[in-house]
């Protein structure tokens, strides 16, 4: 089992940077995700640990060893594919045994090996058959088998769940989650689904434009998200921003003006504000509550509901708050709000995040019990 | 005339390529495609399928003539008596034409020859057609014009090709080979004199390479990525990564290029014609330039029309041994 660690990791494609300057501590047994739009450099982050592209500069350590320029099948990893990778000519036990051929393992040893991965993964029937044959699931399964059998240090995995249904994608989580726990391997993983990340991560790793924008667990990120971007990008649906300014900073929090006319006390760090200050006021759509009709109570906004979203269990409000903010409230599936109801909302200012022009997080004055 | 009937054979083949058993010979292939087109009495009344058959006869029917014409006046003329330089011997031969031509050691001595030339031919173009194909895959300065450059032979005639090797390159007084040789001090080799059958293996090949390397290039363009990725990861490197991924891949095309090929080489004359007619003695005469001989140099169409329907059951039995084993790839 191994501990790997990314120091000054860089990468360019001629001249254009990638990957930059990135260090990263992945500890022994961790189920590490990397997170992040579509082009933020994931997958290219992955394949430069896998081997599969050269790292321009910095160093890659596998237990403390600098691997930079060992050969990826030397580094003792494994990597499951998108596309799965297959080899579409060889049966499943074949595939599997591939990789333990060329390292010259004995015939009755591979088919050990593989016998017993295929008990672990249901591969049993399937064994004598070629991956044509099999079904989305099954050659996920085949494909994550083919990384087990190697028994390497570390798993990687680009985004292997994405060509799978929305039911299979649940279940196959589900299996990666108690396979993870059964293996007790490291393990890093790209995705761009919140709820894999979310549920899986031990460590979730946001990365932007090729640099790391946080680390955390996964209810860190949720709770005390280090800058906007990185609380937009987690949480479904997104987080609401409006500006607001800044009324009088204190030691206990700072007093701020919303932009419907209200004031609230935000309980972050305030010492370095000033006053009239912009800021930028964040809150969960979960944590926004419809108080009432407009009129009464502690409220912050009020405004006009011009969408109603109904999922069943679930429904969402978008409201036009000011005229520039339009925010999405999630309330109970119950809830009978209509379509053009004026209403008011609140929330409690625990659940409020604030930060500078800059973007970056005003730091909270009570972390998060879950989260600390 | 010899390839027709194969040709029919290939055509039947792309059109259902999984079918096994659509690979039986003449008629009972003929008669069942024709069943499948509407005109067999087994169909049953379906208003979602209606008859075809009359909309379809005029294509069936042309090319039903464009195969039986040909194939039952060499029948005729392989049974009858006829010498063009003498109209005087005439009428109902039987059997003697193949009579003669079978005790007749040439006919062994060309098919023998012919199996040779289109095997070898087909063994080299492959290994270097692979070849081509695995090196020219990677990356480097220059790789378009090396390709354009590999392709090249192939849009050469056949007779300017077979002109060029014989009077520029293997000419033993101006070839550019034999002046290699001498200024080695090696002394020279007279190709056609010495090695016939090998140098017109050489000449042939040189054109067919490009064929079979453009398509297994192509070939390997859809060879997918992640997947070399994924055996490199599993430890693949050089030559077991040919061995077990590439060459696997290419097995599909490859198929496809020995039968083309196949059809092809049986006729190969102008080359022949051009270098060695058929000699020293008969060292280079094929099962085609046999027919030509017998044809036009001895004027004995009733020979030669025997010799033609020997080299189409030749080419039959060649296409039923290909399309038996090609078509189990193909299927797969
Ligand atoms: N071989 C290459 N040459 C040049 N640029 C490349 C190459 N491979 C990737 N890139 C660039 O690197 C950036 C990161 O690519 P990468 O595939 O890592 O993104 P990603 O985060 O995995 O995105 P996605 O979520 O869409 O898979 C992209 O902008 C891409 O255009
Ligand atoms: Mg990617």
């Amino acid at each position: 089992m191994a501990q790997l660690s990314l120091r000054n990791v860089a990468k360019s494609f001629g001249t254009v940077n990638i990957i930059k300057d990135l260090n990263l501590e992945i500890a022994d047994r961790e189920l590490c995700v990397f997170v992040g739009p579509s082009g933020c450099g994931k997958s290219t982050l992955l394949r430069m640990i896998a081997g599969l592209e050269e790292i321009t500069s910095g160093d890659l350590m596998i237990d403390g060893e600098r691997v930079n320029d060992v050969p990826p099948d030397v580094r003792g990893l494994a990597m499951v594919f998108q596309s799965y990778a297959l080899y579409p000519h060889m049966t499943v036990r074949d595939n599997m045994a591939f990789a333990l051929r060329l390292a010259g393992v004995s015939r009755q040893e591979r088919y050990a090996r593989i016998d017993k991965v295929a008990d672990l993964l249901q591969l049993r029937p399937y064994l004598d058959r070629r991956p044509k044959a099999l079904s989305g699931g099954q050659r996920q399964r085949v494909a994550i088998g083919r990384a087990i059998v190697r028994e390497p240090k570390v798993f990687l995995f680009d985004e292997p769940l994405s060509n799978l249904d929305a039911a299979l994608r649940v279940q196959t989580r589900i299996e990666l989650a108690r396979l993870h726990e059964r293996l007790n391997a490291t393990m890093i993983y790209v995705t761009h689904d919140q709820v894999e990340a979310m549920t899986l991560a031990d460590k979730i790793v946001v990365l932007r434009d090729g640099h790391i924008e946080q680390v955390g667990s996964p209810l860190e990120l949720y709770h005390h998200p280090c800058n906007r971007f990185v609380a937009g990008f987690i949480g479904s649906p997104k987080m609401n921003f409006c500006s607001v300014k800044v009324k009088a900073p204190s030691s206990s929090g700072v007093s701020i003006d919303l932009p419907g006319g209200a004031s609230m006390v935000a309980p972050v760090a305030a010492t370095r504000l000033k006053e009239g200050e912009p800021l930028i006021l964040g809150v969960r759509p979960e944590h926004m509550k419809v108080i009432g009709p407009a009129g009464d109570g502690p409220i912050t906004f009020s405004g006009e509901v011009m969408v109603v979203e109904r999922l069943g269990g679930q429904t969402f409000l978008y409201v036009q708050a000011t005229p520039e903010d339009l925010f999405i409230i999630a309330v109970d599936g119950d809830s009978l709000v209509k379509v053009h109801d004026r209403v008011a909302l609140g929330f409690a200012p625990k659940e409020c995040h604030l930060f500078d022009h800059g973007g970056t997080a005003l730091e909270q004055l009570a972390r998060h019990p879950l989260a600390a | 005339m010899a390839t027709t009937p194969f040709c029919l054979r290939l055509l039947n083949l792309q059109r259902r390529p999984r079918k096994r058993a659509n690979f039986e010979f003449g008629h009972s292939a003929m008669t069942s495609s024709l069943a499948k087109v509407g005109f067999g009495v087994f169909k049953p009344k379906d208003s979602r399928a209606p008859r075809t058959g009359a909309l379809l006869a005029p294509a069936v029917g042309l090319l039903l003539i464009w195969m039986i014409v040909p194939l039952t006046m060499t029948l005729w003329f392989s049974f009858q008596r006829y010498n063009l330089q003498n109209p005087l011997i005439s009428g109902f031969a039987g059997f003697n034409n193949y009579k003669f031509l079978l005790l007749y050691k040439t006919l062994w001595i060309s098919i023998g020859n012919t199996l040779v030339l289109v095997g070898s031919v087909l063994s080299l173009t492959i290994v270097f057609g692979v070849l081509f194909a695995v090196v020219f895959d990677e990356a480097f300065f220059g790789r378009n014009i090396a390709r354009l450059l590999v392709i090249a032979p192939f849009f050469v005639m056949p007779t300017v090709s077979a002109l060029i090797w014989k009077n520029l390159l293997m000419h033993p007084v101006n070839g550019l080979f034999a002046w290699i040789t001498r200024s080695l001090g090696l002394g020279v080799v007279d190709w056609f004199a010495q090695a016939p059958m090998i140098s017109i293996i050489i000449i042939v090949a040189w054109q067919w390479i490009p064929f079979a390397s453009l398509i297994l290039m192509t070939a390997m363009q859809s060879l997918d990525r992640e997947q070399m990725e994924a055996a490199y990861l599993d430890g693949a490197r050089g030559l077991s990564m040919f061995w077990f991924i590439t060459l696997p891949h290419l097995f599909r095309p490859i198929s496809v290029v020995v039968m083309i090929e196949t059809i092809f080489l049986l006729a190969v004359f102008a080359e022949i014609l051009v270098t060695t007619s058929g000699g020293p003695g008969n060292a280079t005469t094929t099962l085609t330039y046999l027919i030509y001989l017998k044809a036009l140099l001895q004027w004995d169409v009733g020979g030669a029309s025997a010799a033609g329907v020997i080299a189409i059951i030749l080419a039959n039995v060649v296409a039923a041994f290909l399309i038996r084993t090609v078509a189990r790839n193909l299927a797969d």
